[in-house]
């Protein structure tokens, strides 16, 4: 089976930005992306995005005349990059194709995610309110795995020194717990600046076969929720005990790490799904680099910040980026080939040779992206 | 609730919620053994196409639980109201709910509850919509 080798990234950057419409990030970020590729040529395109409407991934690709192939927009949440990585790099291993554009574009309203997927009448009854499902996660965190508000915030603290560096994030200022802790409550235990924005942005990157890669993309992996869990992604009105019901971020991770030969350990660094603070802790569960209740040690210690063993969300995450549904997936790989290439100024990970990115959100979908430099 | 009252209400999915007679429409399959909510065709754990459907019991232990402070989209009540998830002591089942409460510190983890109902909204001709809720049982 072939090797897919990214050659090629770009980005939008996360934020707010009136006037611009979702097809011009997107096609910043193509554009970007093609020309640090060398321009090939590409035989099809896969475009996540979870609220641009009808045919957009066309749009942006007619924007700059290069239609006349395969343009497939994907839908999966949080993980709607992720997912059109997933069928991409597919497409390239089976031999349909040797190179294939990805991006991922969005433009979100500002506030609380209005989302279809809900009932008229359940957002009537006030029981759409995605925050407070957050909230109940968090709790549910907190009471099982031993954490404080003052971890939660400690989460913030770290993702937001790390947002400093990354021009392409939303937020750039470090903050502190008490400002944290002082900033009002969302949903309790969830304070505002737990809470991620949704915004807008877009990522791109090209996929192209290669036999000796310089920047491998190991493994690009998607998986649904088994059913049963009442505070999965999933968001069900019912569920049963699901202490042995394994969930979708851990179904993913380990089908990346068994595909990718590697392990939590192998990581130079990780990017995973900080929607709120606790959903970044209990992701780092769910992807087995810590176990139940290890996390305020790992806090307190530093391992998961800039200079520890193993940073996670150098990018400063999505409570510092905010989070473009669609495109948020990619900017995560984007974010670990800078560091692969050593491209990535202050925020460089010294020596980085291997990286892990995760998203997980509605439907439940998860995903688990592994990507390495190979010479 | 009077006759004459519940003609001034009405529930906010019928289907899934009775208003007059306080009451939960659920499913429940024999072959998996569990128990859902609201009532399917299909057994959501299972598939299994062998759903009866049943009245859940109304007794239940607070498992999660929140305050909602902002307004959500498509949501036009009062807020704050609280919000969580009950454990059916009788079915096992955790349920998505309204809480009878304004303030996170009035519940603990296993606190008795009982089944109730909320107002959310109200239609053009004053009729009030209702919802399921669940409160504290007081000691």
């Amino acid at each position: 089976m072939s090797s897919v080798e990214i050659t090629g990234i770009g980005m939008h950057p996360f934020g707010r930005f009136d006037g611009v419409t979702v097809t011009d990030m997107g096609v910043h970020a193509v554009r970007t992306a093609l020309s640090d590729a060398g321009n090939p040529a590409f035989q099809a395109a896969y475009c996540g995005t979870a609220y641009s409407g009808v045919a957009s991934g066309h749009k942006v690709l007619s924007a700059i005349a290069r239609t006349g192939i395969p343009i497939v927009d994907v839908e999966a949440g949080c993980a709607s990059g992720a997912a059109a990585l997933s069928l991409g790099a597919a497409a390239i291993r089976s031999g349909q194709y040797d190179t294939v554009l990805v991006f991922g574009i969005e433009k979100m309203p500002k506030g609380i995610i209005r989302s279809s997927f809900f009932e008229p009448w359940r957002e009537q009854a006030g029981l759409a309110a995605t925050p407070s499902y957050f909230a109940l996660r968090a709790q549910r965190l907190m009471r099982e795995s031993g954490l404080t508000k003052q971890d939660l915030a400690l989460v913030c603290v770290k993702n937001r020194a790390h947002g400093v560096h990354n021009p392409y994030a939303m937020f750039r200022k470090a903050v502190t717990v008490d400002e944290v802790l002082g900033s009002r409550i969302v949903c309790d235990p969830l304070h505002l600046w737990m809470l991620c924005s949704p915004n807008e942005g877009a990522a791109a990157v090209v996929l192209q076969r290669s036999d000796r890669p310089r920047i491998a993309l190991r493994a690009a992996v998607l998986c649904s929720h088994l059913p049963g869990s009442v505070l999965g992604e999933a968001t069900p009105f019912a569920g049963v005990d699901d202490s042995l019901i394994t969930p979708p971020s851990t179904l993913a991770a380990r089908q990346a790490y068994a595909e990718a030969e590697c392990g939590p350990t192998d990581f130079d660094l990780v990017e995973c799904q900080d929607t709120d603070a606790a959903r970044e802790l209990l992701a780092w569960e769910e992807l087995e680099i810590c176990v139940k209740g290890q996390q305020p040690q790992r806090l307190a210690d530093g391992v998961h910040q800039h200079g520890g063993a193993l940073p996670i969300n150098v990018s400063g995450g999505l409570l510092s980026k905010g989070e473009p549904l669609g495109a948020s997936a990619l900017g995560q790989v984007v974010e670990l080939v800078e560091h692969l290439r050593g491209n990535a100024g202050l925020r460089q990970v010294p020596g980085a040779r291997i990286g892990l990115a995760h998203t997980v959100g509605r439907g439940a979908n998860a995903s688990a992206v592994i990507v390495s430099r190979d010479r | 609730m009077t006759d004459e009252n519940a003609a001034r209400h009405r529930s906010i999915e019928p289907a899934v919620f009775d208003c007059v007679g306080i009451a939960l429409f659920g499913g429940y399959s024999p072959t998996s053994l569990q128990y859902h909510f609201p009532l399917q065709p299909l057994c959501p754990y299972s598939g299994a196409d062998d759903v009866e459907a049943v009245t859940l019991s109304t007794r239940a232990t607070a498992w999660g639980w929140t305050v909602v402070t902002a307004p959500p989209p498509g949501y036009a009540g009062s807020v704050p109201y609280g919000f969580g998830v009950v454990e059916l002591i009788r079915e096992k089942l955790r349920l998505v709910t309204r809480l009878q409460i304004v303030d996170p510190s009035e519940l603990s983890f296993g606190d008795p509850m009982e089944l109730t109902a909320d107002v959310v909204d109200s239609d053009d001709d004053g009729t009030e919509v209702l919802v399921w809720s669940f409160a504290k049982v007081s000691s």
